[in-house]
């Protein structure tokens, strides 16, 4: 089944490549651009924070490449560390660049990203290729993504790897000159040591080691709808975007996704934007929150269970000033988003009472374009 | 033989918008350059944003920022 399935992304993905042999005309490479951004996130018993960076320039006019450093500092008390392990800290690292090239109406992208902390590394190469049809109302984008992780455990020798490969089709359709959709698929597919050394699943009330499969498929299907909205005098002045994904697993996980904003102008130099985010998903078939009887598979990983999260937010942009500097324009923003999480088959062992706790996450940024 | 019915109704659907006249003009994508209607205004926030969801929920995927491995497990 794992095999098939692949072929047939694989499949899928070299029909859609074969359009993309004659060049036309319209595309252009992406803005020259720097992000410079702090972010905060709080909530059951973790916090992470740090600075983040992403600067982006073109070559010429068929060029552009971009590199970005993410730095989390994690100081972590959740509910599963304080019943199965000890409070810690670390830093995790993420450098990431890559390179677009521009040929006609088509765009070739090359990325590498690495992630690493105490106990984990994970490396990610990426190629992609967008095409532009129908003098640019049509956008078909090709992704795949490989990525090669290395599993430890601190003060131990436990080793163990991931593999993993994700194969990305979308489309975007310009439907009316106020209307763009796009919809898009994903298949992860991975192998390897899937779970935490650090984590223990629970047997009539004891603890015992979790045991996962080694492989797990999934995949998502994504219908996102972008509205403009305007003015009486034909200025358009806000958008209304709604998105909807939908994803399932070979670990029997189904989960559905709704996201929705709403962007307007505020006088010459303010966005606001207020969003909702609504996430509902089932229990893996290898859950439970305390077994009663000794399982191949046995999980207590509360991102396993069944749960809902409701995330309710604003996110703000004003512009400071604008071909100053040696900058075309630069924005100052702010983005707060408050997520409330319910499970509803895990419990804290403490209290025994169902688990829910609320995060707080927060980012400020300068951008400037160039 | 159910896929290769797929992959021709894919293909003929793609070939087909190929000799389809544009019925948006360019004089009237005014609005659709504007910041406001893109997916992903600000890609280093969202990517932010998604790898928050990312590493709490079994879901993942088909999402407007781009990511890769980051020790989610």
């Amino acid at each position: 089944m794992r095999m098939q399935l692949s072929t047939y992304v694989r499949a899928l993905w070299l029909a859609l490549a074969s359009l993309f042999a004659a060049p036309t005309r319209g595309a252009v490479i992406p803005e020259d651009r720097a992000d410079l951004l702090y972010h905060y996130y709080g909530g059951g018993g973790t916090t992470a924070s740090g600075p983040a960076l992403l600067v982006r320039k073109g070559i010429g006019e068929r060029v552009s490449a971009y590199a970005s450093y993410f730095i989390d500092n994690v100081s972590c008390a959740s509910i599963d560390v304080l019943t199965t392990a000890s409070p810690f800290k670390e830093k995790r690292e993420e450098y990431g660049s890559g390179v677009d090239y521009l040929y006609g109406n088509t765009t070739i992208g090359l990325s590498v990203l690495r992630s690493k902390e105490s106990d984990y590394v994970a490396n990610t190469f990426g190629a992609t290729v967008t095409h532009e049809v129908l003098d640019g109302l049509t956008t078909f984008s090709l992704g795949y993504n490989v990525g090669r992780d290395n599993v430890g455990k601190v003060h131990t020798d436990f080793a163990d790897h991931v593999n993993r490969y994700q194969y990305k089709l979308g489309v975007s359709q310009v439907v009316t000159k106020s209307l763009l959709m796009n919809l898009n698929y994903e298949a992860i597919l991975e192998d390897g040591y899937l779970h935490s050394p650090y984590r223990a699943a629970r047997l009539l009330g004891l603890s015992v080691p979790e045991a996962y499969p080694r492989t797990r498929d999934g995949y998502a299907m994504a219908l996102g709808i972008v509205k403009g909205l305007g003015s009486n005098d034909g200025q358009l002045n806000a958008s209304a975007h709604l998105r909807y994904r939908y994803f399932w697993d070979t670990w029997n996980i189904r989960a559905h996704t709704v996201d929705l904003r709403y962007v307007t102008r505020l006088g010459d130099r303010w966005l606001v934007e207020p969003h909702y985010r609504h996430y509902k998903q089932s229990a893996a078939s290898f859950y439970a929150n305390d077994f009663t009887t000794q399982m191949v598979f046995m999980a207590r990983d509360r991102e396993l269970s069944d749960f809902s999260s409701n995330a309710l937010g604003a996110k703000a942009s004003y512009q400071l000033f604008n071909n100053r500097f040696s900058f075309n324009r630069v924005t100052l923003n702010f983005d707060y988003e408050s997520i409330r999480y319910d499970y509803t088959n895990f419990t804290d062992v403490r209290s025994g009472r169902l688990y829910a706790y609320k995060a707080n996450v927060f980012q400020v940024f300068l951008s400037g374009w160039f | 033989m159910k896929r290769r019915m797929l992959l021709a109704v894919v293909a003929a659907i793609c070939l087909g918008g190929c000799a389809t006249e544009p019925w948006v003009k360019p004089y009237e994508r005014g609005w659709l350059a504007d910041p406001l209607m893109s997916a992903s205004r600000d890609p280093l926030s969202d990517k932010y944003l998604q790898h928050v969801h990312d590493v709490r929920e079994g879901a993942r995927g088909a999402t407007v920022a781009e990511g890769g491995g980051c020790g989610c497990n």
